[in-house]
């Protein structure tokens, strides 16, 4: 009983899923889903272990790009976003490109960037950055912002310069909304990469995808989008881990907080 | 008149709205000496929270003359500390790295500081806390904190913009024994705005009543108690006297009902 009290959550989780499994391959089974259409779970793990070294070599180019792309938007979103902050004719020009750039579908531009920069790896990266910036920039720039204006002036009193009020005030201000637009910008710079491995084919889960639909090898996509899943799950909870240890005097860790006088 | 170690002559402010222009001071005249504790008294709107960012350049006069030490503001004067309203710590530091804070800003030795600040923190009860941060404390404890910050560098002018305003009636009471106990230990010229009676009557040399619109000086007002005022002078009748001396002219001026 102190066991499942304990591990209530991941047991119900495992649970679900593992149900939902075996009903998956027995439906398969029982009503001979053709497997080019469905294959059963049991035949996408058969197909993840009859070749794990090129699975491994196309999960690692495709989280080495989504990495990069989500490192270079957080630097260069964070950047945008300090200097919409600071300056109005930033705030004007910026803003008003960004919400323009976002506006429009990004996989679009993949095309262009393949012509521009080729099908290496520069053009995905390109590609996931352009996606995964957008929500880095906002979240950012909002938490910046949204400083009380009492703070503001107890600053002023200390005589504070900008980067002063920048570094001590404004950005740990900001950190738990940066985290905010960072857990929704990994995502995309997933899809980002994806995309542009469409695009642009060589090493990755996109272009391996790619390959087995010619093929109609279903079981193939079925692992990569596996894959892709898991990929994706780890880097979400990877910066919810992070977000967790940078910030304890965030509100959803206050547990430990004592009460009154 | 004698120049004080504040002065205001002819201060007005006025806000620019959409309905046309808003006065929030008009012609306020105030001259306060060195190692004064003033209150400013009035109800919310009289302008008394924008008068004392007047004072600590925070806001710029539209008319008049401000002068601290003699010389004319330009922004925040040096040698000045400032409460709020609310606290206004920094939840990701902890309560000395709060008070810390003055000396990054203002450049002072952090040393000298930090020894200050664990000095001050004694002082007002909280030694112990001092590695904790903000929200593991109480709303008390914290404004404590805040008053310590304000106070660390040892400024010569203090102002506190309705400091206990948010706490609980004995919390109140129990700071307000305090900041009297600290002023004695080193006087410094306090400005303090509240819309307590008894809070301004107990702490203050003065207290300068308000009254709005416009925003406007009404009456000044000497409060001769001896001090240390104990929690105990507040049954005294040369204070209820004054309490209903104040009351009185709120009461003149429309903004308490005399009945």
């Amino acid at each position: 009983m102190a066991f499942w009290r304990a591990n209530e959550r991941a047991i119900t989780v495992i649970s679900v899923l593992a149900g939902s499994l075996v009903l998956w391959e027995l439906a398969t089974r029982i009503l001979h889903v053709p497997q080019f259409l469905l294959p059963a779970p049991s035949i996408v793990i058969a197909e993840l272990f009859k070749a794990p070294g090129l699975y491994a070599i196309n999960s690692l180019a495709t989280l080495r790009v989504t990495l990069t792309g989500f490192g270079l938007a957080v630097v260069l979103g964070v950047l945008l976003a300090v200097a919409i902050v600071h300056s109005r004719i930033m705030e004007h020009s910026l803003y008003t490109l960004l919400v323009a750039l976002n506006s429009l579908p990004k996989v679009a531009l993949a095309p262009l960037f393949v012509i521009w920069l080729g099908t290496g790896s520069p053009s995905k990266t390109t590609v996931a950055v352009t996606i995964a910036i957008f929500p880095i920039v906002i979240d950012t720039a909002l938490g910046l912002r949204s400083i009380e204006p009492d703070v503001m002036n107890m600053a002023k009193v200390m005589r504070a310069s900008r980067w002063q009020i920048l570094r001590r005030i404004r950005f740990p201000h900001a950190l738990p909304a940066m985290f905010a637009g960072m857990k929704v910008a990994i995502s995309l710079a997933l899809v980002g990469t994806i995309v542009g491995e469409f695009v642009a084919g060589g090493e990755g889960l996109g272009s391996a995808i790619l390959a087995a639909q010619g093929t109609f090898d279903t079981a193939q996509v079925f692992a990569c989008i596996v894959l892709l899943d898991v990929l994706g799950t780890v880097l979400f909870y990877t910066i919810d881990f992070l977000e967790r240890r940078l910030m304890p005097w965030h509100h959803s860790q206050r547990l430990l907080a004592i009460p009154g006088e | 008149m004698t120049v004080g170690f504040v002065s205001l002559s002819h201060v007005g402010k006025t806000y620019a709205s959409p309905r046309g222009d808003v006065v929030a001071l008009a012609d306020i005249n105030l001259e306060i000496e060195p190692g004064e504790f003033i209150s400013v008294l009035g109800p919310s709107g009289c302008g008394k929270s924008t008068l004392l960012k007047c004072i600590g350049g925070l806001e710029t006069a539209t008319t008049g003359d401000i002068r601290i030490g003699g010389s004319p503001l330009a922004g925040p004067p040096r040698d000045l500390g400032m409460v709020f309203q609310t606290d206004v710590l920094l939840d990701w530091l902890t309560i000395v790295e709060n008070i810390m804070i003055t000396a990054h800003f203002k450049r002072l030795d952090p040393v000298i500081i930090r020894r200050k600040a664990l000095e001050l923190l004694a002082l007002f009860g909280l030694d112990g806390f001092e590695n904790r941060h903000p929200w593991e404390l109480s709303g008390g404890m914290r404004q404590r904190a805040a008053i310590c910050r304000a106070l660390v560098d040892d400024p010569k002018l203090l102002l506190m913009d309705e400091p206990f305003g948010a706490l609980d009636a004995m919390t109140r009471d129990d700071l307000s024994m305090e900041m009297q106990r600290i002023w004695m230990r080193s006087p410094k010229t306090v400005v303090f705005v509240t819309h307590s009676i008894p809070e301004a009557v107990f702490l203050s040399d003065r207290v300068v009543v308000m009254a709005r619109n416009p925003g406007r000086i009404e009456n000044d007002h000497r409060i001769d108690l001896p001090r240390p005022r104990s929690l105990a002078v507040r049954g005294a009748a040369e204070y209820s006297r004054y309490l209903t001396e104040i009351r009185n002219e709120f009461a003149r001026l429309g903004v308490l009902k005399a009945e």
